[in-house]
């Protein structure tokens, strides 16, 4: 009996001889983990990117008329910044923080594949650095979007480098998904059912899904548009024939999904973090677990509500209307079983869980506005306006973004063994929060008046309010530096982390901090539920962090 | 507190009783082979799925194409040989059923069988490629000749490209299979993923084939 039981030890002792080295993060790793975050530094760089790229377009936009830039250099800014922060930054730090997590979550030494993990990570930096660079060269200059025949009217060099950069980028993604989609069905603990499972995995199965079914067209979008571009077809090209509108169609059939791939995600990481810090039992549990299913499900069908204008046939619109504002359905749901786990609960008000709390307030304004923007009427009104700039921002950057800060607020102690600075934490959130509203806010205002989006000047009119919103997005922009340098200076030199500080439950505190090489000493067994806070069969309210991993063994009750 | 503990019981259960007299570090290595098992043919389906929404995204975008324009295809577009593509479609129909008997054989340990087959299935596949090219100089209509055109060499040319990487496998199982036991009866995961690509291959050329030659 003690034979089987040390057995295992002294393999792991000899597997784990050597320590990790700062330059495993530079490096061809199959390490679930180095590859976690190098996904996750490496968004972040495309983060600041994109942000100062944002910067640019708000300061041209200080003033009713371009005088900052030229207007084909903001046409460029505009794209790429849409580009990099939902291709570079928003996915792949979703995807970075799936590929840290999911394996730890399941009790899993690794993913499915960890070599194909890698490859999936290393097409990001080329794929980033091409599109970035294209700057100095050719920028492209048609929208995020992309809608031909603009893209195929304002430089091939610039259209082409983006067309490959996204389809490598995505090509990325797909080899992730398959990755989180086998480990997660396959790889958990044999103690764990799918309904044990944390909630931050039923969010990335739902997400892998809708890469999987979504990014390939995209990519059959992408490649008929190379051809119109650079061979002379004429697919999406209404002077050869062609016809722009299917452009549009398969072009949303992936970018729709692509808000909720790239918001699920984040909807399971705050699943995850409210329940710990509010040291209760997660409302609901299956509801939110299904609930990102029906999301990904009905992701799949209101894609053509981005296309009211473009001569969408009436039943057609009728349609996807309908299906648009079902999805906000599921989307309450989860809304209301966060709110219902907070709800009552001994709530630590520290910088995971302020930001947590933000992305609900915040993100229920951008959900609210969809609803509004998904009734045919209304969309007509304002498309191509402010109003859907300050509805996808508040989606995206309240939503998404919030969702990554409090993850990797909730997450640094178990990815580095340092907690982070709590008072630069809440300063981070104060500012982020103050930025972000008064930054997007008067955009609704601004949409309703009327004023267009993508366009280099505006109307003398609309100036108070601009600068209003460029003003809040410099405070945006500020606010990244207390971030940037709490996480640098912690991961150096903050204080130590227990393995498990917040007291959690589920299996990523149960092992190291940061986790060793294969995660586990010995395969863990589930003895009670991944939000079991509270409850009478566990003692969790009153155990302290210990310095031991829980693993060791000692028996429970 | 543990909401997790020692597993000896599962560590015992997968231990190899033939490994019992090695040492406990071989033992527990071997452990931690076996506790990793093969997803890698669940992951090859998963990759499919998402290789044939690329199919499916074209295939829409062709309907689509077909349904909105007034004619088709268009006036003008040169009438189509169905002769050629028909042959082709059969040996590539046929080749899917040549490559099936070497996943029996490799079954029955029969790497000669295996080697027969799937060089007969890369056989095959070259000669569609080969006849996909004398098509491609036959035809009367360029890539730029009409949406149909474009639609058509884009179509088949994509999938020509699987076509050629699913030869690419079969070429490289074959050269795997010429090292003395790289596949036996037990494992042969190279040779089921490029037999199920082919099949692949083959299902989406018949979609193709109904789509741009018989509608």
């Amino acid at each position: 009996m003690t034979q089987v039981k040390n057995a295992p030890v002294a393999a792991v002792a000899s597997v784990h001889e050597t320590e990790r080295k700062w330059w495993h993060f530079f490096t061809f790793s199959t390490d679930h983990k180095v590859i976690g975050i190098q996904y996750i530094v490496t968004s972040f760089i495309f983060y600041l990117i994109g942000g100062s790229l944002a910067t640019a377009i708000r300061t041209e936009l200080a003033t009713p008329a371009p005088d900052f830039v030229t207007p084909e250099v903001y046409n460029s800014l505009l794209t790429l910044h849409g580009t990099v922060m939902i291709f570079l930054w928003i996915i792949p730090a979703g995807a970075g923080l799936a590929n840290y997590l999911i394996p730890l979550m399941i009790g899993a030494r690794d993913m499915a594949f960890p070599k194909l993990n890698a490859v999936a990570f290393w097409m990001i930096p080329p794929a980033g650095l091409m599109l970035v660079l294209s700057f100095f060269l050719e920028a492209p200059q048609s929208g995020w979007t992309s809608y031909p025949p603009l893209s195929l009217m304002t430089g091939k060099v610039g259209e082409g480098i983006w067309i490959f950069s996204l389809l490598i980028s995505g090509t990325s993604s797909i080899l992730g998904a398959i990755n989180f989609l086998v480990t997660i069905l396959k790889m958990r603990v044999p103690s764990m059912g799918i309904h044990e499972m944390p909630l931050f995995c039923w969010a990335m199965l739902s997400t892998s899904g809708l890469v999987l079914i979504g990014t390939p067209v995209l990519a059959g979008a992408l490649i008929l548009l190379a051809f119109d571009l650079l061979a002379g077809t004429a697919f999406f090209n209404p002077t050869g024939g062609g016809d722009p509108v299917v452009y549009q169609h398969m072009f949303w059939f992936y970018s729709h999904p692509a808000v909720y791939i790239m918001v699920l995600p984040l909807f399971g990481a705050i699943s995850d973090i409210l329940p710990v810090h509010a040291r209760k039992p997660i409302f609901g549990y299956k509801a939110i677990a299904y609930s990102s299913i029906a999301i990904s499900f009905l992701g799949l069908i209101v894609w053509a509500h981005h296309m009211f204008t473009s001569g969408t046939p009436a039943w057609l619109r009728m349609f996807f209307m309908i299906t648009t504002m079902i999805i906000a359905v599921p989307t309450g749901i989860k809304v209301f079983g966060w709110l219902a786990t907070i709800w009552g609960g001994k709530i630590s008000l520290n910088s995971a869980m302020l930001f947590a709390m933000g992305f609900i307030a915040v993100f229920v304004i951008g959900g609210i506005s969809g609803v509004m923007l998904a009734a045919v009427p209304f969309d007509i009104h304002v498309h191509d306006t402010y109003f859907v700039v300050a509805h996808l921002h508040y989606v995206l950057f309240g939503g998404s973004v919030f969702g990554i800060y409090a993850a990797i607020y909730h997450w640094f102690p178990k990815m580095t063994g340092r907690m982070m600075n709590e008072p630069l934490g809440i300063i981070h959130f104060g500012l982020t929060f103050i930025g972000m509203n008064l930054t997007f806010l008067p955009m609704h205002e601004l949409g309703l008046l009327g004023m267009n989006r993508r366009i280099a000047f505006y109307d003398p009119r609309f100036t108070s309010l601009n600068q209003l919103v460029t003003l809040g997005s410099y405070i945006l922009a500020v606010s990244t530096f207390p971030f940037m340098f709490n996480a640098v200076w912690s991961w150096l030199k903050g204080k130590p982390a227990a393995d498990n500080p917040w007291r959690a439950l589920t299996l990523e505190w149960q092992t190291s901090s940061p986790p060793m090489i294969e995660n586990f000493e010995v395969l863990p067994v589930l003895t009670q539920g991944p939000y079991d806070y509270g409850m009478t069969h566990g003692s969790t309210e009153a155990d302290p962090a210990t310095e031991t991993p829980v693993l060791s063994g000692s028996p429970s009750a | 507190m543990s909401i997790v503990e020692n597993v000896e019981k599962s560590m015992q259960g997968t231990v190899d009783p033939a490994k019992a007299d090695l040492n406990h570090h071989a033992a527990t290595i071997a452990t931690e082979h076996e506790a990793h098992p093969d997803h890698r043919m669940f992951g090859l389906i998963v990759f499919l799925g998402a290789e044939s929404m690329i199919f499916l995204g074209l295939f829409a975008a062709y309907l689509t194409f077909r349904v909105v324009y007034p004619e088709w295809p268009p006036a003008g577009t040169p009438e189509r040989e169905l002769l050629l593509p028909s042959i082709n479609t059969a040996i590539l129909i046929g080749s899917s059923f040549v490559i099936h008997n070497a996943e029996a054989d490799i079954k029955n340990n029969n790497v000669k069988g295996l080697q027969l087959w799937f060089g007969a299935t890369a056989l095959m596949g070259i000669i569609f490629l080969a006849g996909q090219l004398y098509e491609y100089l036959h035809l009367e209509f360029g890539l730029k000749t009409n949406l149909y055109a474009s639609t058509f060499y884009v179509l088949t040319g994509f999938h020509g490209l699987h076509v050629f990487l699913g030869v690419c496998l079969i070429l490289a199982v074959l050269w795997r299979s010429l090292k003395s036991a790289h596949y036996s009866e037990e494992h042969h995961f190279g040779v089921e993923a490029a037999e199920i690509y082919w099949h692949f291959v083959d299902v989406i050329w018949i979609i193709l084939f109904v789509l741009l030659y018989l509608l």
